[in-house]
């Protein structure tokens, strides 16, 4: 089965600086470790050291994040599209006291 | 480099004073050619954090009794890939995201530094007592190690002799 892969902007500069790639595979699992194969560099952004997808890393099967499919194991079909969404997170520190007083400092 | 227009400086700022005390977040839209990237459009979007339990499913708090949107932001995958979807279909990218640090400075925080992806700005208002203070856009080193500073340009569309301005404009609201 050939997916298009939608590469997201920080991780295009890995893939040949392509906005989608064109990947062979009958599961989720076997596309991306398509993608993988092809471009290695992608590995350490999109899986862990245990192998397996980054806790920071969405994909969606078409518009359905494979989280509530089938994960890793979720079939594809001809055409569909694997859109990688990386997870924007953030925040202050959580340090009340200690950073309160940096933030007068730079205000003052 | 990250050069936007004054209204969308403005447009973060008042977003940023409109949510506190808790984090504000959206995503800056444009296009970019090699460092230089120019925002045309910025968009708020909703901090999934304020729904504790789906934010949960995505990125979980290791320490949910000192963690909420309060403190940290989560925008919904969801949501990203319609923005995706969205800007490419009229020929834009995402260049990065905007955050809040209610009563602290502007400057990335080692949860952000964590959760950060390379390339991508992202601009952080600091909201002292509900008013937008100093905004600063930063960019994750190569190694992950760090964020560097990226030069902010503010452009005001009208009159470029009122170019950075937006700071004191934006505090008087």
């Amino acid at each position: 089965m050939a997916v298009k892969v939608m590469i997201p902007t920080p991780l295009r500069q890995y893939a040949g600086k392509q906005e989608s790639i064109q990947v062979e595979g009958h599961t989720v699992g076997e596309a991306l470790s398509g993608l993988i194969a092809r471009y290695s560099d992608l590995r350490r952004h999109l899986y862990n050291d245990e192998g397996k997808i980054r806790s920071f890393v969405n994909v969606y099967l078409n518009d359905e994040d494979i989280r509530y499919l089938s994960k890793e194991q979720t079939p594809v079909k001809e055409n569909d599209v694997l859109s990688i969404v990386p997870s924007i997170a953030g925040g202050a520190p959580s340090s009340g006291a200690a950073s309160g007083s940096i933030l007068r400092c730079i205000c003052s | 480099m990250l050069k936007l227009n004054v209204e969308h400086l403005d447009a973060i700022q008042r977003h940023a004073a409109a949510d506190y005390p808790a984090e504000c977040c959206g995503v800056l839209l444009g296009n970019h050619a090699g460092e230089v990237k120019r925002v045309t459009e910025v968009s708020p979007l909703a901090n999934l954090r304020h729904d504790a339990a789906r934010a949960q499913e995505i990125v979980p708090l290791e320490n949910p009794e000192r963690e909420s949107e309060l403190n940290r932001f989560l925008i919904d995958p969801r949501e990203q890939l319609r923005v995706e979807k969205d800007a490419r279909a009229r020929g834009l990218t995402v260049l990065g995201y905007y955050h809040s640090h209610p009563d602290h400075p502007a400057r990335p925080s080692e949860y952000d530094r964590e959760h950060a992806w390379p390339w991508y700005s992202y601009v952080i208002v600091a909201v002292e007592k509900g008013r937008p203070r100093d905004s600063r856009s930063w960019v994750l080193s190569e190694d992950r190690s760090g964020f560097q500073l990226e030069q902010l340009e503010v452009a005001d569309v009208l009159s470029h002799a009122q170019v950075g301005r937006a700071g004191q404009r934006s505090q008087g609201q």
